[in-house]
């Protein structure tokens, strides 16, 4: 089983007290902008997926802790999580996430 | 080489020492009438219709690893065509049709047994659903019959069905032309039939790149043994999709998940058919070398790690000794995990993408194998012809788009 660090807890815990939740860093179109979309837009927004293999950005949730939203970089092809952080902050870098792996 | 009587006879007296290569392992040609990216059953079978059905014999299939060693050969090979929408329910029963007969097709022992999938029902919502299913596969001209839970129990002895069990046995939607295949043997049967009809295999061969000309037309694929041309690829990579797709620009309504599953100590015959049950989520067969075969949904997270979570495997075994108490004691023996690619849907897509000369045959998620010779074959069709067949045309890219679903997500919420 993973650990998975919560950055609200601060503290290391194990993976069956989260759930996952999908990419991270996709904007919902507010009212006036779905209005403007085009269906391929739309469509974009609610089904396409960047499913990287490799590092990927995305949401997780302190679902059976303090069931608070954070995301998170976690490389897909050897499950390791790299940082996780609150959300809010912007979608890292390459090199933040470069940055952040030469610092572990 | 036919195999026949004859033939194991005549192996027979030499010890079995002479049996010759059942495909030979190509080196690439420079250029292709078409490439096929994964040699799993999808793509594998694909390159046997266009060569047997279509006449085009000048073609490659290119794997990264080895035939068949994707989710081919990972997975617990369950067999139904009970899918609630017609559309569904054209694509399944088309391979379910092919995989009658396809042994003695391709000369290969695929070992499919019509044992029957038993679809367990446990509270009045399932007694519904299920109902529902089999009126509408029944109109559909898909085999699909409701057991009462005494009848669940003459085909299934070892079932419970006192009502005062946590989940009581309310009756089953059985299909008896349902049933299980050898993985294996279908990945090797498609490829040496295949072979003979003149296709290259290419394995150990990664693809990294799609070549496109001025036009945005596919020329051909950037591989770990140089470039292959062809005006034609078909992809076929099943849980990679996305990162193949991406070689030419395309970003895919895809997830990959890991999916796993796990097999126990043979022991003598106790299950006689696959038995499924939603509301405990997990379900059980029995191989013919006497495991029982034993699965449930994916993990819970995207990864390409090709392994998943113990803790899941402990939540399957729980649900599976819910139902089959007699189960506890036994042991496990082996556990492995295939990523599945899933969209939106839970439907695959099979058809031309935006970019010229490239197709695609994706998204079968946890329940492709039953697909295999069905999705070789409409592969191998829309290559060949440029345009879809008319069974695979609802499986459009285009239908994220219009809105067009095939939701057999929410029509049933089963696995495989
Ligand atoms: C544990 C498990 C249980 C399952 N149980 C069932 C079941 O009971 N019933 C059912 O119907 N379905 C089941 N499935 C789903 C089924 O296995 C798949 O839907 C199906 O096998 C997909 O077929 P395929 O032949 O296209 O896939 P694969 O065999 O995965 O073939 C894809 C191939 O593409 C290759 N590839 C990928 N990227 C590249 C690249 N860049 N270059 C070259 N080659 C590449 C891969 O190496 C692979 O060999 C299960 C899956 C798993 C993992
Ligand atoms: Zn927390």
């Amino acid at each position: 089983m993973m650990l998975i660090h919560c950055p609200h807890c601060d503290e290391k815990r194990p993976e069956v007290e989260f759930a996952y939740a999908g990419e991270a860093h996709i904007v919902r179109p507010n009212a006036e902008q779905q209005q403007a979309m085009s269906d391929a837009k739309w469509s974009e927004f609610l089904f396409i997926r960047d499913n990287v293999r490799g590092e990927h950005c995305e949401r997780w949730w302190h679902a059976n802790g303090c069931n608070m939203f954070f995301n998170a970089v976690r490389n897909t092809v050897t499950d390791k999580f790299i940082k996780t952080y609150k959300i809010g902050q912007k979608r890292p870098t390459q090199a933040q996430i470069q940055k952040w792996k030469s610092a572990k | 080489m036919k195999f026949s009587a004859r033939s194991l006879f005549a192996n027979a007296l030499s010890g079995h020492k002479n049996w010759p290569e059942q495909f030979p392992n190509k080196e690439p040609k420079k250029e292709y009438d078409a490439i096929i990216v994964g040699a799993g059953g999808h793509g594998l079978g694909a390159a046997y219709y266009l060569a047997s059905k279509y006449g085009m014999t000048n073609i490659a299939v290119v794997e990264k690893g080895w035939l068949g060693g994707g989710n081919t050969g990972r997975n617990t090979t369950i067999i139904r065509s009970n899918y609630l929408f017609d559309e569904s329910a054209g694509i399944y029963d088309h391979a379910v049709d092919l995989w009658d007969g396809l042994s003695q097709e391709l000369n290969y022992n695929v070992m499919f047994s019509k044992r029957g999938v038993l679809m367990l029902a446990h509270n009045v919502h399932d007694v519904q659903s299920f109902t529902r299913h089999v009126h509408a596969n029944r109109l559909n001209g898909v085999d699909n019959v409701w057991l009462t839970p005494e009848e669940c129990q003459k085909k299934v002895p070892i079932l419970d069905i006192s009502p005062n069990r946590r989940y009581p046995v309310m009756g089953g939607a059985f299909q008896q032309r349902a049933g299980v295949a050898r993985h294996d043997s279908v990945a090797w049967g498609y490829a040496r039939a295949a072979s003979k009809l003149g296709v290259d295999i290419i394995q150990n061969c990664k693809v990294i790149g799609i070549r496109r000309g001025a036009d945005g037309a596919v020329e051909g694929v950037e591989t770990e043994k140089g470039f292959i041309g062809a005006k034609k690829i078909g992809v076929s990579a099943a849980g990679n999709t996305s990162v193949v797709m991406e070689m030419a620009g395309l970003r895919f309504p895809l997830e990959s998940y890991p999916l796993q599953a796990l097999v126990s100590e043979p022991v003598k015959p106790i299950v006689p058919c696959v038995i499924m049950s939603n509301a405990v989520h997990a379900y059980i067969s029995q191989s013919d070398k006497g495991e029982l075969v034993i699965g449930a949904g994916t993990d819970q997270y995207t990864s390409y790690s090709q392994r998943g979570a113990l803790h899941l495997v402990e939540h399957n075994i729980m649900a599976i000794c819910e139902i089959f108490p007699v189960f506890k004691r036994m042991r496990m023996l082996r556990n492995w995990g295939g990523i599945v690619d899933v969209t939106p849907d839970r439907s695959p897509i099979l058809g031309k993408t935006p970019v010229k000369g490239l197709y695609v045959n994706c998204g079968w998620g946890t329940g492709g194998f039953k697909a295999t010779p069905g999705a070789g074959h409409l592969l191998a069709y829309t290559i060949a012809k440029d345009e879809p067949h008319p069974i695979n045309a609802p499986f459009n890219l285009d239908r994220f788009v219009g809105g067009r679903l095939i939701d057999e997500a929410a029509a049933a919420a089963v696995a495989h």
